[in-house]
């Protein structure tokens, strides 16, 4: 076998497996923050809880009743987003004309809420989702198994679907429209408001999405978003929030770097990404696909 | 403003007799946390810029003194400084990078900054890991002349070092500095065109903040003996911000009242777990839903009108 750099191939292969499905995960949550942040000016701190929502409504589906994994892959996501239409339709509508910072206070807060009901009902320890397709193949070079590789798939399928929806679709050229001017959209006489609230719960299915596409790979647990979010932030101001593809490249371009890292100089693969965000800021400070605004 | 003037003699004497009614290791954890959320509020409340990392100063602050205190064995004095100075250094690059975006991309890269030194805590060996820097010892304060195994006798140091940190933020605040701070937080765009150098100020009014909220974490890891990794956490990060909320953005006395709101509150439902996260959670929504200016805010809003009226 060939080692490359003094590194079994294994090791490198399976390190940039693991980083292509962390980045797969960026590259979700970053794009529904993003989504989000373009149409209601508002840092959806909420994000990480409600990926964890997602997560474990799968879970407790599969475990009180019975319904399999690819159900919950549907189901899921709809009542998690159902959850966040009410929380948009309750609270979040009633701040969208004060400071960025209020909405990013509130959401901040409703994860704290959120995440320690779970703790509270549930612990924080993990539960473990049977992976829905077990098995693998031996490629030769690492072993694949088979769910990993379905969802580097899955995620790059949602992803684009999301950037089709948006950037080629009646929908999306709405939604578009509503970000730039809402007043003047509002006069041709499309619901505004409603299309914001449709976005919300776009944003927020899409991050219940993520989570139980993560449910079989990490244990499912009331905290598995937390730190998550953070590093989502950081990759969210590295690409910058102007571009939907710009989402999708930085979230798998940041995996896989963090993979590397990993193989290579182990100690910094948790604040690689960081370390990525202030060479961002140095060099390109709207960021990587951001337009300064 | 003479009833500005009763109120703060009021509460200075409360202040002096506070530690023969209440236990003084609360009341001097509380002084710190006060503190910290007077040295965020500076940055919030009258720079317009949100931190969402101020726990980064705050917790590295604490190990900074607690290891120059220990392992190198040097007198609190120099530890102390140590934790300003550490903090300040920490504010001068995270605040050089953070300052370069704007409105709510600088409360990300903060906290973002704010994650990375918390792995940073989670990893370096002379923080100690998920043990934390324990059993920092206490020290005669000037050289013996200050005995501080009693609490009521270190209650005082730390009252002095708070009264300072306040004293040096309503200085700041009422000079032309503060104003130019002021006028950036207002109108960032006039004040440039008027030839201010706004990214200066606000670097300047950062590591002013970074470096007030070190001195807050300093102290309490001198009073509480320890240092450890909830106090670099990012929840920590959210817990200042709660605290200034509480009490009222842009009021100076706001965030000491806060401060003793949480801190009282966190003592009181130590045994509920989980549940201090939940209620702290429901206090930011009720906050922002409805009373965004804070108690200090809400009433002194609530005082001139009492006062148009009659």
């Amino acid at each position: 076998m060939f080692e490359l750099l003094g590194i079994p191939p294994q090791a490198l292969f399976g390190q940039l497996l693991l980083g292509l499905i962390n980045g797969a995960f960026y590259a979700m949550l970053s794009l529904g923050l993003a989504v989000i942040f373009g149409m209601l000016n508002v840092i959806n701190f909420t994000h990480g809880a409600q990926y964890m929502m997602g997560a474990f409504a799968a879970w407790l589906m599969l475990t009180q009743l019975d319904i399999p994994f690819w159900a919950a892959l549907v189901l899921s996501p709809l009542i998690v987003g159902l959850f966040g239409i009410v929380l948009e339709k309750v609270m979040l509508k009633r701040i969208y004309h004060l400071d960025h910072l209020y909405g990013f206070l509130l959401t901040f807060g409703l994860a704290l809420i959120i995440e320690g009901l779970f703790q509270w009902k549930w612990g924080s320890s993990g539960a473990p989702y049977p992976s829905p397709i077990p098995g693998g193949t031996n490629l030769g070079f690492m072993f694949l198994p088979t769910y990993r590789g379905f969802v580097v798939v899955a995620a790059l399928v949602i992803c684009l679907a999301t950037w089709y929806g948006i950037e080629r679709t009646k929908f999306g050229a709405y939604l578009r429209a509503a970000t730039e001017n809402p007043t003047l959209v509002r006069a041709f006489g499309i619901n505004v408001p409603r299309l914001i609230t449709l976005t919300y719960g776009l944003g927020v299915g899409l991050a219940a999405l993520a989570g139980v596409l993560a449910a079989p790979i990490q244990q499912v647990s009331a905290l598995m978003g937390v730190n998550l979010v953070l590093v989502v932030f950081a990759v969210v101001v590295i690409g910058g929030m102007g571009s939907i593809m710009g989402s999708i490249v930085t979230g798998f371009g940041l995996g896989l770097v963090e993979g590397l890292t990993k193989v290579f100089y182990p100690p910094a693969s948790n604040t690689v990404i960081f370390v990525v965000m202030a060479l961002v800021l140095l060099i390109k400070p709207a960021g990587l696909f951001g337009q300064t605004k | 403003m003479t009833t500005q003037r009763t109120v703060t003699l009021v509460l200075l004497a409360a202040a002096l007799v506070a530690p023969w009614f209440a236990y003084p290791v609360f009341l001097m954890t509380a002084l710190c946390f006060a503190l910290f959320a007077c040295a965020f509020n500076l940055l919030l409340g009258y720079v317009g810029l949100m931190s969402f990392g101020h726990a980064m100063f705050f917790g590295m602050a604490g190990y900074f003194y607690g290891h120059v205190v220990k392992a190198w064995n040097m007198p609190p004095e120099l530890g102390l400084l140590a934790g300003v100075a550490g903090a300040a250094a920490l504010g001068l690059v995270t605040g050089a990078l953070a300052i370069r975006r704007q409105g709510i991309y600088f409360a990300m890269i903060t906290l973002a900054f704010a994650q990375m030194v918390y792995f940073f805590c989670v990893q370096a060996p002379f923080t100690h890991g998920e043990d934390g820097l324990q059993g920092i010892p206490r020290k005669a304060l000037l050289g013996g002349l200050i005995p501080t195994k009693d609490d009521r006798v270190l209650y005082y140091v730390v009252l002095a070092i708070f009264l300072f940190g306040y004293a040096a933020i309503y200085r700041f605040i009422h000079s032309p500095f503060g104003q130019v701070l002021k006028a950036i937080r207002d109108n960032e765009q006039r004040a440039v065109s008027l030839g201010y150098e706004a990214d200066r100020y606000k670097l300047l009014a950062f590591v002013l903040s970074a470096a007030l909220a070190g001195l807050a974490g300093a102290t309490k890891a001198m009073v509480l003996q320890f240092a450890t990794l909830t106090d670099v956490s990012a929840a920590m990060s959210g817990e200042v911000v709660l605290m200034a909320l509480v009490g009222g953005l842009g009021t100076i006395i706001g965030p000491v009242v806060g401060a003793f709101i949480i801190i009282t509150m966190q003592n009181y439902l130590a045994a509920a777990g989980e549940f201090v996260l939940v209620i702290q959670g429901v206090i930011f929504v009720v906050i922002v839903m409805a009373f965004r200016k804070g108690l200090v805010g809400e009433l002194a809003d609530w005082w001139k009108s009492r006062r148009r009226a009659g």
